[in-house]
């Protein structure tokens, strides 16, 4: 589904990837872990098509295709979607208004009719009432005055909307209490199939127990240093990174 | 010949044409002096620092359109506010059209400033409001002078119009160039209500220039709403002058949605005379290419626990360019005020630019005046946000643009205008998207 090559990247010449190598299949769920500044939330904004980024070197191949020339709407119209770590505040433009012009646009560039409006609505109660959204919130302005955990299952909530093939999560831990992570990490769950795939961005342990995965990476001064199966996350978390960065350095 | 020549020297042929009081008659002579003294404003004038008129002055101007030019409803349909009732009072090349027009004699008079002026029933009326709101500066005095069409609209005390009245003035630009000044007076008696929504619309792509003077009496308790649309053809410019006088207690609203014309100049001013008054400006300008808006306002607090609210937001593309110089004047009598002032932009463009000037001229020590100007770029971190999810640029784009001006359009009143402006809006920017934000 994913496959990344030899990825470098920079923003401002500052180069932040220095060579990235990725697989991931359909069904799978992947964690990347890493120190602080090593580049993970890079890698993310990269793979969705941030413009400020700029690929220097390696590809992106998504379903066989390389995405490095397609805008973000492109790719969020062929299943990439990514949830933010710091979601954006849009003062004026309401969480289910938004919603609606994002799924028609996707239609839209898929050649599918506008989606009626009754069923629309219908979606929007299911997905809200799968991620414990109370109704009122979804006529506020998007993520003005969000709290941080309602900013992030809001986040999940357009995932959930939108049913993406790849969803890569951005730090969608930071700033959870224990009862909103448990919902999330239940919502992401229940929208995993084997034909869609997840990939987690964390710099803790914590989000692992509930989202499991597959194979974690680490990543480390632009590079995945270290790959292997959930232990190694376990591993991580009770020994830090300074081993990993030793490791490496050496 | 220039256009001051022409129009100082055209004045007596115009006094012996036309059929006016002699009341009126003494106050244009007075209004042609001024004007010949002063003549069009400059860059030199702190007023017009940003505003050069150099441009579409040099036209030939026919000053008084000789042609009679009729125009099919359906031809003209879509500049209509269609799906309300409503009244109309139509002008077609500064002539009115009694065969778009629906006017009323029925309790309230929604007529003609030219029967108001000329027929003795109204000659109280006009020696009571007529230019008694307008100020003495060089175009409203030019307006004066050739004061004979427009809105006459009066609303005697305690009466709520169920209808919005609709004030366009189409010029089909039959002549290479034109010049009109409609001039329109709105007296709204005490408890009264009324809405107003005004629009000026070439029909063609030879020149026009409007030299526009609309003076507004709200007495006692009367809510006014008035609503400007100025989305007009890019060859045509528009000098909207407007005077709003308040009594106590009274609320008044002014709207003005600047999308199109070559040049657009709202000098809008108001008065309030009485107490616990409320006065609304608010605007939302889209413009590209090399238009130009400027917004002048004055707001002039007399008396004590008044308000006022201004709200400007403004989107300037490519070299396009806008002014806003908002006055705030708060009398030392007028204590308790709450004065608010708000002119927010966006430039969307390297070469855009806007000049914004706050004036606030405070002499009493009790009251609370705000304001604050912003001139920003659209948020990338929002754009890309939204294109993650799939919104393609140009939709994410006019979608911020809209979240951006929706609290001005918000307080809009009449939702079939709201939705025709955001229609306008979209259409502005390329995008069919429903925006029921």
């Amino acid at each position: 589904m994913l496959k990344i090559n030899n990825l470098h990247a920079s923003v401002e010449d500052k180069t932040i990837l220095r060579g990235v190598n990725l697989e991931v299949k359909p069904g799978e769920v992947h964690a990347i872990m890493g120190p602080n500044g090593s580049g993970k939330s890079t890698l993310a904004s990269v793979i969705a098509g941030r413009e400020d980024y700029e690929v220097t070197e390696g590809n992106i191949i998504f379903e066989g295709e390389d995405i490095e020339e397609l805008a973000a709407e492109e790719r969020a119209h062929k299943g990439v979607f990514l949830s933010f770590q710091y979601p954006v505040e849009i003062p004026g433009v309401s969480v289910t208004n938004f919603m609606k012009t994002a799924i028609n646009e996707s239609r839209k560039a898929r050649g599918l009719e506008e989606m009626p409006a009754k069923d629309m609505l219908k979606l929007i109660r299911e997905k809200s009432e799968m991620l414990e959204i109370d109704r009122k919130f979804l006529s506020r302005s998007l993520n003005e005055g969000f709290s941080g955990g309602e900013k992030k299952r809001n986040e999940i909530f357009q995932m959930a909307m939108l049913e993406p093939k790849l969803a890569i999560l951005d730090e969608t831990d930071s700033g959870l209490d224990i009862d909103a992570l448990r919902i999330v990490a239940n919502g992401v769950n229940k929208l995993k199939s084997k034909d869609n795939a997840v990939v987690v961005i964390t710099h803790y342990q914590r989000l692992l127990d509930y989202i499991v995965p597959d194979y974690v990476h680490v990543l480390h001064n632009g590079r995945i240093v270290k790959s292997g199966s959930k232990e190694l996350a376990h591993e991580l978390e009770a020994k830090g990174y300074d081993w990993i960065k030793e490791e490496v350095g050496a | 010949m220039d256009l001051k020549d022409k129009l100082v020297s055209s004045f007596l042929a115009f006094e012996n044409r036309v059929d006016v009081d002699a009341y009126a008659h003494d106050v244009r002579s007075e209004a042609i002096k001024i004007f010949e003294e002063k003549g069009f404003p400059s860059k030199k004038e702190e007023a017009w620092k940003y505003t050069s008129l150099n441009s579409i002055l040099k036209e030939d101007y026919s000053v008084f359109p000789k042609q009679e030019n009729a125009l099919e409803y359906h031809e003209v349909k879509k500049y209509f506010i269609h799906d309300i009732d409503t009244y109309k009072i139509i002008f077609i090349d500064g002539k009115y059209s009694s065969h778009l027009s629906q006017t009323t004699h029925d309790g309230i008079d929604v007529c003609l400033m030219s029967a108001a002026l000329s027929k003795p029933k109204y000659q109280l009326v006009i020696e009571n409001y007529f230019n008694k709101a307008a100020e003495k500066d060089s175009l409203s005095a030019l307006n004066t002078a050739f004061s004979q069409e427009g809105a006459y609209i009066h609303i005697p005390k305690n009466k709520i119009v169920e209808k919005p009245i609709q004030i366009i003035h189409f010029s089909t630009g039959n002549e290479s160039a034109t010049m009109l000044q409609p001039r329109n007076l709105v007296v709204v008696g005490e408890n009264s209500h009324v809405q107003i929504i005004e629009r000026h619309q070439s029909l063609t792509d030879n020149p026009v220039l409007t030299n526009s003077v609309t003076e507004v009496f709200a007495s006692k308790r009367a809510i006014v709403d008035y609503y400007k649309i100025q989305n007009d053809k890019a060859t045509a410019s528009l000098i909207d002058n407007t005077f709003i006088k308040q009594k106590r207690e009274s609320l008044a609203s002014v709207h003005t949605f600047s999308f199109g014309g070559k040049l657009t100049r709202n000098n809008l001013n108001f008065y309030q005379e009485g107490e616990r008054i409320d006065s609304t400006l608010k605007g939302i300008t889209i413009i590209g290419e090399k238009q130009h808006v400027d917004h002048n306002t004055l707001v002039h607090h007399i008396e004590p626990n008044c308000e006022s609210h201004q709200d400007y937001k403004g989107i300037f593309g490519d070299r396009s360019t806008g002014v806003f110089n908002g006055k705030v004047i708060v009398e030392k009598e007028a204590q308790k005020t709450n004065a608010f002032q708000a002119n927010n932009n966006i430039l969307i463009s390297d070469k855009a630019s806007i000049n914004t000037k706050p004036q606030l001229e405070i002499f009493a020590d009790d009251v609370k005046c705000s304001h604050g100007c912003t001139i920003g770029q659209l948020d990338e971190s929002a754009m890309f946000y939204m294109r993650s999810r799939g919104i393609p640029k140009k939709e994410a784009r006019a979608l911020l643009m809209f979240a951006f001006s929706n609290n001005v359009l918000e307080s809009v009143k009449i939702p079939e205008l709201k939705q025709r402006i955001t229609k306008i809006i979209a259409n502005k920017l390329g995008v069919n998207i429903g925006f029921d934000l």
